[in-house]
């Protein structure tokens, strides 16, 4: 793939803006909770088609995702 | 970096790597050097967080760290000094701009900017940002509009709309009681003292992009010395409006956006202005 | 030369580049003073602001990033300023403030009182602080209190009040200025940019009780190590006093000219002044106290001063009062004669706390 993110689980606040940034449904909601009660969104990673396009980190409000590109 | 002890912050315990991938890739996207690593306190949503971090962004950006001055309200953002790492005084609530004032006076090379909330710019401090703004200081006033007082759990601001239920218009804000919502951008732009205004909104990435061009724009201003610039961002705040963040930001566009309609209010220069003046 | 400029030419001197403040009677002269005399000087910067509340901030603004600064008012708008003024004390700003006092409380008048000395010692604005207050009596002492006032407030990092009155701002004497002091001011309280280094912070709201508790304490020890050295006060005619007044400012000057008729009736009669309001010089006061019993506190005012003077004396003297508050300027013949019923040779003073 072209590219991928990495979401840091203690920033996260569920607030779920990134689903819906992201235009391929890479993102969705998980049902681990972190240490501030928060249950942190996780990376579909699986599927390879992330494109590293940074919408989801530019909408993050937490600066909880880091993008990276080929 | 360092937090103030007892703030109650604590630190992000680190990336958590949730893919194996080989690290020959760049990264494209992380956190501004000028943004302490700290954890917002801001709510799930909050635009503040958001409109932090384009702030930080254009400072890394424009290279200003050294000579930036943020001077913060009364609000959510008061801790704003947690997370820039810039110089930044505090100011009661709403004399910012008078602040501002004097500090950009004294140091006309640095680059000071005001970072408001609707009660502190438009209803405590109006008469100070009214006047910063006529006098055409040559400072730069971030106005995050979230129609509704925040910290203090919710109550009516100048810029809640109407209808628009809060903790003190219960009802919903009526026009006969409590006056329309305050449309800042526009009244500034009368102001022949103002030189950029720029409304803007963080609740999509589109929206966040041209958040931050009209940010960099507004300190570019300001560092060229053309004069007063402010950018009005609309903002969610999911636990007043009592919404989802998703949802604020839906109510942004289809509500928030008709009385406050973004786009740029005033974009002129410094020449044309005192072309205009001097020969008429 | 008239009292409301000498301050200006004072501040001037005395380094000060920044003034910022709101026309109101009886100072006007003051903001007029400095929009001219600013100019003339490098660095110099003149606002006319648009509120007394605006005023205050943009001096604390001008004085964290390193500028000497002063607002002037009169009563109603040096309590609009408090919650400025309060603001400079916790973030530990210097900063001069004049109050040329008028009669009061609400809009008041126009004519010289010394109303505002609660709210100068006391400290008008809310929580635990104290801002040096200092009350000039003469053209002279405007001219070199409001230059001490500088340094002052430079060396506590603090806010200090000239408390004067209108009478004082409006009347010519002749004046001598006094080489000013060179500026001892640390660069690194300023703010002006983190300039490559570590970024500051300067604030006052600090949430958790214990830490907002220690700064309380930090703010309390520097106050009495103000209180222990900067008193000030003048000894007029009281080595061999029977009968000592109490009056600082336009107040002293009127009782010093009651002490003339007093002596000349055979009242030996002496004045106490404090120059210092707060700190007040109650020791020194006390000390008096060893050798005289009779004290008279007249003051422009229905009391205030009168409670310092009674917190140092009571127990150890008799203590009278006479004020004349509104505005109202009685004339040392009047004074003479309020003493003079009031004290007996044989008991003293006759009505006493």
């Amino acid at each position: 793939m072209k590219g991928y993110i990495t979401i840091d689980k203690e920033l996260c606040k569920e607030c779920h803006l990134c689903i819906q940034a992201c235009k391929k449904g890479l993102i969705a909601p998980s049902r681990e909770y972190n240490s501030r009660g928060y249950r942190p969104v996780r990376f579909k990673e699986e599927g390879d088609e992330c494109t590293g396009c940074t919408l989801c980190a530019i909408t993050c409000p937490d600066i909880a995702i880091e993008v990276y590109r080929e | 970096m360092e937090l103030p002890a007892g703030e109650g912050h604590f630190l992000a315990k680190g990336i958590e790597q949730q893919s194996g991938r080989d690290r020959k890739m760049k990264k494209v996207f992380e956190r501004p050097k000028s943004m302490k690593n700290a954890i917002f306190h801001y709510c799930a949503g909050c635009g503040h967080s958001i409109a932090h971090r384009l702030i930080a962004e254009v400072i890394d950006e424009m290279e200003i760290r050294d000579i930036a001055i943020g001077v913060l309200p009364a609000g959510c953002a008061v801790l704003a000094y947690n997370y820039f790492d810039v110089d930044m005084i505090e100011a009661q609530h709403g004399r910012g701009p008078a602040m501002a004032t004097g500090m950009k006076r004294v140091l006309p090379d640095r680059v000071v900017f005001c970072y408001q909330g609707d009660g502190d710019l438009a209803a405590i401090g109006i008469a100070e940002s009214f006047h910063a703004a006529n006098r055409g200081e040559n400072i730069t006033i971030i106005f995050i509009n979230n129609a509704v007082y925040g910290m203090t759990g919710g109550q009516m601001a100048p810029t809640s709309l109407l209808a628009q239920k809060t903790t003190t218009s219960i009802a919903g804000r009526e026009s006969v009681l409590d006056g329309h919502p305050i449309r800042i951008s526009e009244i500034f732009s009368q102001l022949p003292g103002t030189t950029y205004i720029e409304r803007c909104k963080v609740n999509s990435p589109a929206g966040i992009l041209k958040t931050k061009k009209s940010i960099r724009k507004a300190f570019q201003c300001q560092i060229d010395g053309q004069g007063f610039s402010l950018v009005e961002i609309l903002s969610p705040c999911p636990t007043n409006w009592k919404m989802t963040p998703v949802e604020s930001c839906r109510w942004i566009d289809e509500v928030m956006s008709k009385e406050f309609p973004p786009g740029v209010l005033k974009d002129l220069p410094e020449a044309k202005r005192r072309k205009e003046e001097v020969a008429p | 030369m008239q009292g409301n400029k000498v301050i200006g030419e004072a501040a001037i001197l005395a380094g000060c580049r920044f003034y910022a403040g709101y026309p109101i009677t009886p100072q006007n002269e003051i903001p007029e003073y400095m929009s001219e005399r600013l100019r003339e000087v490098e660095g110099g910067i003149f606002i006319q602001s648009e509120s007394e509340i605006a005023a205050i901030h943009m001096v604390a603004g001008a004085s964290a990033a390193g500028a000497r600064s002063m607002t002037s008012s009169s009563s109603p708008g040096i309590s609009l300023k408090q919650e400025g003024i309060s603001s400079m004390a916790a973030c530990q700003l210097p900063g001069v403030i004049v109050n040329m006092m008028r009669g009061g409380p609400g809009l008041g008048n126009i004519s010289p009182a010394q109303g505002d000395y609660f709210q100068a010692t006391r400290g008008g604005g809310h929580g635990d602080y104290r801002t040096i207050v200092l009350g000039p009596a003469t053209a002279q002492e405007l001219a070199d209190l409001t230059m001490d006032a500088f340094d002052l407030a430079d060396r506590y990092r603090t806010p200090v009040i000239i408390l004067a009155d209108g009478m004082m701002g409006q009347m010519m004497e002749p004046v001598v200025f006094k080489e000013p002091q060179p500026r001892i001011y640390p660069e690194g309280v300023m703010m002006r940019g983190a300039g490559g280094g570590k970024s500051k912070i300067i604030r006052g709201l600090i949430l958790d009780p214990l830490d907002m508790e220690e700064h309380n304490w930090t703010l309390e020890r520097k106050y009495r190590v103000i209180a222990k050295d900067e008193t000030r006060h003048e000894l007029y005619q009281t080595e061999d006093a029977e009968l000592i007044l109490v009056a600082y400012g336009t107040a002293a000057r009127i009782a010093k000219g009651a002490i003339k008729r007093l002596r000349e009736a055979g009242i030996k009669t002496g004045l106490f002044r404090p120059i210092s309001l707060w700190p007040f010089p109650e020791n020194e006061l006390r000390d008096l106290a060893k050798s005289v019993e009779n004290f008279l506190v007249f003051e422009m005012s229905t009391g205030q001063m009168l409670e310092d003077v009674r917190l140092a004396l009571q127990g150890y003297a008799r203590i009278g009062f006479h004020g004349r508050p509104g505005g109202v300027v009685p004339t040392p013949v009047e004074l003479a004669n309020v003493v003079m019923r009031q004290y007996d040779r044989k008991q003293g003073i006759i009505d006493h706390y």
